[in-house]
């Protein structure tokens, strides 16, 4: 009941900022575009790395809204009134977590065609890839969400989250753009469902741990 | 003074004065065998020497890391200043062994492998490490109160640490496509000596310089949860002329 009322109530400030969603995928199709740049047009090696320029797109972009989602809250010390109400302060943090999740979701969807455009690395095993997507994002957003709120109340809140989020994600990164990889290129050794148990696995771990941890981090 | 000092009192014992004094003798003696009395190794000559300082600082570097984890998550049970202390010494600790292993890791794979930086599953791991770790030192930084920073710098420290397991078979199964990993070499005889006392010195120095920099800490501390002395009557720049 708390978790699904936190969710709607994310869910619907992130339909009201929607033009700053748009500005994001905006960015995140940005950095795809710079991406090409650094490699040269080169199409076959373009293809080859077309899934790790998608997920580095997309953890760059996770920062901002990210970030966002907390920082919209120290508005008008509108949080302290949150935690006031007399509910776990985990339903919050599932909320936003999931929140979180779902844009991530639909951001990496959304930057695939242009990836598809730019780097033309199709591929027709959709479900597959947007499991991997719901998966890395979810890999992303729990320790994210955690990590927005330390920094949204923090000094220096724009450099802390990724110094923080960064170096932890390694292994969502690594296991997204490997499985991402061998949907694209071909994967004729079978190995991608291994992939994704290392990031079901990640996601089981983080997901329970960050909502325990939540509780002390926004406790008074 | 001492009675309002909500961490307890500072022990300006010797002992970690003599940690340090231990570790650095043993560093002495133990970097003298393996420098000029262990012989050079059949394969790699006279650089495989580097590993009477590289090994014990992996070892060390995964013991304070790994104390860091243990003080994070006293202080979150306990909520003990000595162990926030103890934590922000450990942190510190563990960052500097952990750059000084990526370095001795660098200088030893040029010669040897032919390349300053190898993704292999041990050497990325401590990199990673040493970021993850260099974030909750930064987080210590931006933030002003002395209860969040504890707390969140916990947090952040055992979150970071759980993380070590999945990076390193991350990066080992993403690794193995390229090379194989080469079996761990047993070590001849000759060369347990110069690695034990070696070993020892970065053990003691570590807990000496942890002590000292804990000692730091809580002074640092006791000073920020201090109220400011109420003073009366402060003269006015101007009426000071």
């Amino acid at each position: 009941m708390e978790l699904t009322a936190s969710i709607r109530k994310e869910l619907l400030l992130q339909w009201r900022t929607r033009a700053q969603f748009l500005a994001v995928l905006v960015f995140g199709a940005t950095a795809l575009l710079l991406f090409s740049f650094a490699i040269g047009p080169d199409a076959s090696s373009l293809r080859l790395y077309s899934a790790g320029f998608l997920w580095l797109a997309l953890l760059l972009s996770s920062t901002l809204t990210l970030a966002e989602s907390f920082q919209s809250e120290m508005e008008n010390r509108a949080f302290e009134g949150l935690l006031l109400l007399p509910a776990d302060p985990r339903g919050l943090y599932y909320g936003k977590a999931i929140a979180n999740w779902i844009q991530l979701t639909v951001l990496g969807l959304a930057l695939v065609p242009v990836m598809v455009v730019l780097y033309d690395a199709g591929t027709l095993r959709l479900p597959a890839l947007i499991g991997i997507i719901l998966l890395g994002s979810a890999g992303i957003s729990a320790p994210g969400t955690l990590y927005a709120a330390m920094a949204a109340q923090a000094r220096a809140k724009q450099m802390l989250l990724p110094l923080l989020l960064f170096p932890l994600i390694v292994p969502v990164l690594l296991a997204s753009v490997k499985a991402c990889s061998l949907i694209i290129l071909g994967d004729p050794m079978g190995q991608g469902s291994s992939w994704m148990m290392l990031l079901v696995a990640f996601d089981a771990i983080y997901w329970s741990l960050c909502g325990l941890l939540f509780e002390r981090v926004v406790e008074d | 003074m001492e009675a309002t000092n909500p961490i307890g009192n500072h022990r300006t014992n010797a002992l970690p004065h003599v940690m340090v004094g231990l570790g650095v003798a043993c560093l002495a003696v133990g970097s003298y065998l393996g420098l000029f009395v262990a012989p050079p190794e059949t394969f790699m000559g006279n650089v495989q020497r580097i590993m009477y300082v590289h090994v014990p600082t992996a070892w060390n570097a995964m013991l304070a890391m790994t104390f860091a984890f243990a003080c994070a998550l006293i202080y979150l049970f306990t909520a003990s200043w000595k162990w926030d202390a103890r934590l922000e010494a450990s942190i510190e600790v563990g960052v500097l062994l952990a750059f000084m292993l990526c370095m001795q890791g660098s200088i030893w794979a040029k010669p040897t492998w032919g390349v300053w930086w190898d993704w292999d599953p041990r050497l990325t791991t401590t990199a990673v490490l040493l970021f993850a770790f260099l974030g909750v030192m930064a987080l210590r930084k931006f933030v002003d109160d002395p209860v969040k920073r504890a707390v969140w710098s916990s947090v952040a420290t055992i979150i970071a640490y759980v993380d070590v397991p999945i990076v390193y078979f991350s990066v080992k199964w993403w690794n193995s496509l390229h090379q194989t990993q080469s079996s761990p070499a047993t070590v001849s005889k000759s060369f347990y000596l110069p690695l034990r006392l070696n070993a020892f010195g970065i053990l003691f120095l570590m807990t000496g310089f942890i002590m000292l920099r804990a000692r730091l800490a809580s002074l640092r501390l006791a000073d920020e949860l201090t109220p400011p002395p109420v003073q009366e009557s402060l003269p006015v720049a101007g009426e000071l002329a």
